[in-house]
């Protein structure tokens, strides 16, 4: 007989039936497609559960125009792989205001840009479900969220209106308008995630492994000068270093982190050895107290 | 994991590859308010590394501005996401958390001790394998601690800690520890625990947690962590008759027609026999795809896409299973129903019914009885409210497959959804699923346990419990291969008695032969007919032949 189930075997079966039974139980779903590991893992989740099909919905990603170049190259390359439709949105009010990281703080731009937008595009593509890759680990609040998280009409998640979730059995019913994001990476921690991007050498952005990339110091985090419209201000210089992500988003809120570390294993190693979470690398978490819960309430994913 | 950093440092891949083998734990914390649940898990996660230096500012800030520890590190505040949360200074939702050991990957489920949130904690409890329940050294067991452990009795969790924190207030008195130890046993014999594991410890000062206490040299069991390293949950899923819900028929081309599902129970490979729980047709499984290629076998927790060497009718909803045991269609299971929700239970009213196969149309017919869960007594009550908790008749609008909750989780298992608010309004564990409650516990044994029991009829009881609903009862035999007997109740002939009819579906013309010696030895009435492939006999009672019979039985002759 096969020996018992590794906690990843585990992880990855309760990942795929979320995954089937949004796909079975909803009428038109969205995968939400950040190009980040976590991304890169609920999408290759997704291909197993569909074997030999492809996943039967589409990728969607809310562009904010700040991403990576890299990013961006990568997100082509993996749509195209797999044959999945890839959509891609911008909030061109945003753009057409001239929203940005540098003149609008990183929150309001990031609800512009990043919130807004993804609201118009659940919006005008009429989905009922999304699939995210948050996990609970990550942040406090991520932690009391369901799996089928209910969001309102107007997209809100009130936190303490939450259907209780038992065994595997979700409650998928809506409303018109009415949508459920899921989390099928709920129950991952990151080094879970690492593990089995290791084991099943998922493909990942370039980005997190170490290389000379040129870099800023700016509020104590070294910003990636990715393309022209970083500006320096007085006193920066860009240097060049051996620097690493250990998480993606928009290029000027991203710190790197010095690193050598450019194959997996290092990866790991390096981020079992430091002692700073995950998300410090975003800006956007630190703006207020509690301010993911506030930014989740107002249907940020 | 700090036991393994030079590991990590020297040997990365090593370190990776002895990860690789690690089990997954899923637990409870539960108590009463102020038990020190939070402060428990957060001394968890930080004594297992899990806490990063940022978060450890972020703490210490805390601390000295919301914290309820003088300033000192107060760990609760790791774990009370929300803000509301913090302002009330109390849990109120579950909240799941993460950490890992050399040995085991842990998710722990904290639940809040406060009476209105029973909710959540039959939430958290519903896949959690083992119970941490505190209790304060000081107060010994409280009303809630009785309601949770009977919660997590009912959820099916076997193995129980009884946690005895702030035995720091108590001096570590061994007196104290084994009072409360003996109150708890004798609460919970009733409960069918298969293991209760008491330990004295203080969350907010780490004894006994993580390493044996200096201040408890009378105890000389395991710390806390060391107990969730290496307590052994039973699995025996995969040893049990296979169930195979359908979730999706994956049908890319015409050359591919996969069923989509993950194995609730027992083990599967390809050559292996299956039957479809609802039509009774039978296949053979041909392979077992992933797309990491095909399994020579798969076990009970694996999802996988599964393809059978006959073209027969399967959709979402139905069930595979094995054709030795197959598992019980039933229109009217009896169940354990959580009520989750400030609006009552309606008997009668339409809900619909989320089983791991299918959402069905269905009603509750009749409350049998709620539990006191404090005394764990019966009493008598017109509906269930909130957090009520009671055994229910079901009506379904169509059979569905079922086993008993205690046998499967996942085959057993239900939730009550409103068809207009939308919410899940109740969880339910079903107690027996068979429309005729058959004498032995056949569900619960292994399957062909011996060739002997194997010719011996399979006695069934009918009474008018057994097949009480609105309309006609059904009993349902297509699911029975072997000899069958039936034993008649009285209230069973009352029933009859007073103009209702028993439908009995049979599997073939073999099994009339039991239905019409009963019928025979009750002076029973019975219409025969066949529709498709199925046999059907109506039971009934004519007034007027039994008349005559009576009056022939009594000399006056025909």
């Amino acid at each position: 007989m096969s020996p018992n189930l590794t906690h990843l075997q585990q992880l990855e079966a309760e990942s795929i039936h979320i995954i089937r039974e949004v796909v079975a139980e909803f009428a038109n779903p969205v995968m939400l497609y950040s190009i980040g590991k976590d991304s890169a893992v609920m999408l290759h989740l997704a291909r197993k559960a569909f074997y030999p099909a492809p996943p039967p919905f589409p990728l969607l990603h809310v562009d904010t125009t700040w991403k990576f170049r890299e990013m961006i190259q990568f997100r082509d390359r993996m749509a195209a792989e797999c044959g999945l439709d890839l959509i891609v949105h911008v909030n061109v009010e945003g753009v057409s205001r001239g929203v940005s990281p540098f003149t609008h703080g990183s929150a309001l731009y990031t609800d512009i840009m990043k919130t807004e937008g993804l609201k118009q595009a659940l919006d005008k593509y009429k989905f009922d479900a999304a699939f995210g890759g948050a996990r609970r680990d990550e942040e406090k609040s991520r932690a009391k969220e369901r799996i089928f998280s209910f969001r309102s009409a107007h997209h809100r998640w009130d936190p303490k209106n939450q259907r209780p979730e038992l065994w595997n059995l979700y409650n998928t019913r809506i409303k018109p308008g009415e949508s459920i994001r899921v989390f099928p990476l709920s129950n991952w921690t990151e080094l879970d995630v690492w593990q089995y991007i290791h084991l099943q050498q998922i493909p990942i952005v370039p980005l997190y492994y170490a290389a000379v990339r040129p870099v800023v110091e700016r509020d104590g985090m070294l910003i990636m000068v990715d393309d022209e419209r970083l500006v320096l201000e007085p006193g920066e210089q860009v240097q060049h270093k051996s620097v690493r992500f250990r998480t993606l988003g928009c290029y000027p809120l991203t710190g790197a982190v010095e690193s050598t570390a450019d194959t997996l294993p290092k990866i790991i190693q390096e981020m079992l050895l430091t002692r700073t979470s995950e998300r410090q690398g975003r800006l956007i978490d630190h703006d207020q107290a509690g301010s993911m819960e506030k930014k989740k309430q107002e249907g940020y994913f | 994991m700090a036991h393994q950093s030079e590991l990590i440092e020297k040997d990365i891949l090593a370190y990776l590859k002895s990860q690789e083998e690690k089990s997954l734990l899923r637990f409870i914390t539960c108590g009463s308010v102020d038990d020190g649940k939070s402060t428990l898990i957060g001394r968890l996660l930080w004594d297992s590394k899990m806490i990063f230096e940022d978060q450890l500012a972020a703490l210490e800030v805390d601390s000295k501005k919301v914290g309820t520890q003088g300033g000192a590190i107060d760990y609760a505040l790791l774990l009370d996401g929300l803000q509301a949360e913090r302002e009330q200074g109390i849990t109120i939702d579950v909240a799941y958390r993460f950490f890992s050991t050399d040995r085991r990957k842990f998710i722990v489920a904290d639940t809040p001790g406060h009476e209105q949130y029973t909710r959540n904690m039959v939430t958290g409890a519903s896949t959690a394998q083992v119970a941490v329940i505190l209790v304060d050294a000081r107060k010994g067991l409280l009303t809630q601690t009785r309601r949770h452990s009977y919660l997590v009795s009912l959820v099916g969790i076997r193995h129980v800690v009884l946690a005895i924190n702030k035995m720091d207030l108590v001096d570590f008195d061994q007196q104290r520890f084994e009072s409360i130890l003996r109150d708890y046993e004798q609460f919970a014999a009733p409960l069918g625990f298969a293991s209760i594991t008491a330990i004295p410890i203080s969350a907010l000062n780490g004894d006994n947690i993580i390493e044996a206490s200096d201040n408890t040299p009378w105890y000389h069991g395991p710390a806390l962590l060391n107990y969730l390293e290496t307590v052994r949950v039973e699995d025996d899923t995969r040893k049990q008759p296979f169930r195979f819900p359908v979730q999706w028929v994956n049908r890319p081309h015409l050359d591919f027609r996969g069923f989509c599902g993950t194995i609730a129970a027992g083990t599967i490979r390809p050559g292996d026999e299956l039957q479809v729980a609802s039509s009774g047709r039978t296949s053979r499984v041909a392979r077992i795809v992933t797309m990491n290629g095909d399994l020579p076998e798969a076990v009970a927790g694996q999802a996988v896409t599964l393809t059978l060497t006959d073209e027969i009718d399967i959709s979402r909803g139905d069930m595979l299973a094995a054709t030795d045991a197959p598992p019980r269609l039933s229109r009217h299971p009896e169940a354990h129903l959580v009520w989750l929700q400030d609006e009552a239970l309606q008997p009668g009213k339409i809900y619909l019914v989320k089983t791991a196969t299918a959402v069905t149309p269905g009603r509750v017919t009749r409350v049998q009885y709620a539990v006191d869960v404090n005394t764990l007594e019966q009493k008598q009550v017109p509906a269930l409210g909130l957090n009520e908790i009671g055994v229910v008749r079901l009506e379904l609008d169509r059979p569905v497959a079922f086993d008993p909750y205690l046998q499967n989780r996942e085959t057993g298992s239900f939730i009550l959804i409103d068809r207009f608010s939308n919410a899940t309004v109740a969880a339910g564990m079903v107690i027996s699923a068979a429309p005729l409650e058959s004498a032995e516990a056949q569900l619960t044994e292994p399957p062909s346990s011996s060739e002997a029991g194997r010719f011996l009829p399979r006695r069934f009881i009918l009474s008018e419990f057994s097949i009480s609903g609105t309309e006609m009862g059904v009993a349902d035999l297509t699911r029975e291969w072997g000899p069958i007997e039936f034993e008649v109740s009285t209230s069973f002939l009352d029933y009859l008695g007073k103009g209702n009819r028993i439908l009995f579906r049979l599997r073939d013309v073999g099994q009339l032969e039991p239905v019409a010696r009963m019928a025979y030895e009750h002076n029973l009435n019975f219409e025969f007919g066949r529709d498709q492939d199925r046999v059907n006999v109506i039971l009934y009672q004519d007034q007027q032949s039994s008349v005559a019979l009576h009056a022939e039985l009594h000399g006056g002759g025909l």
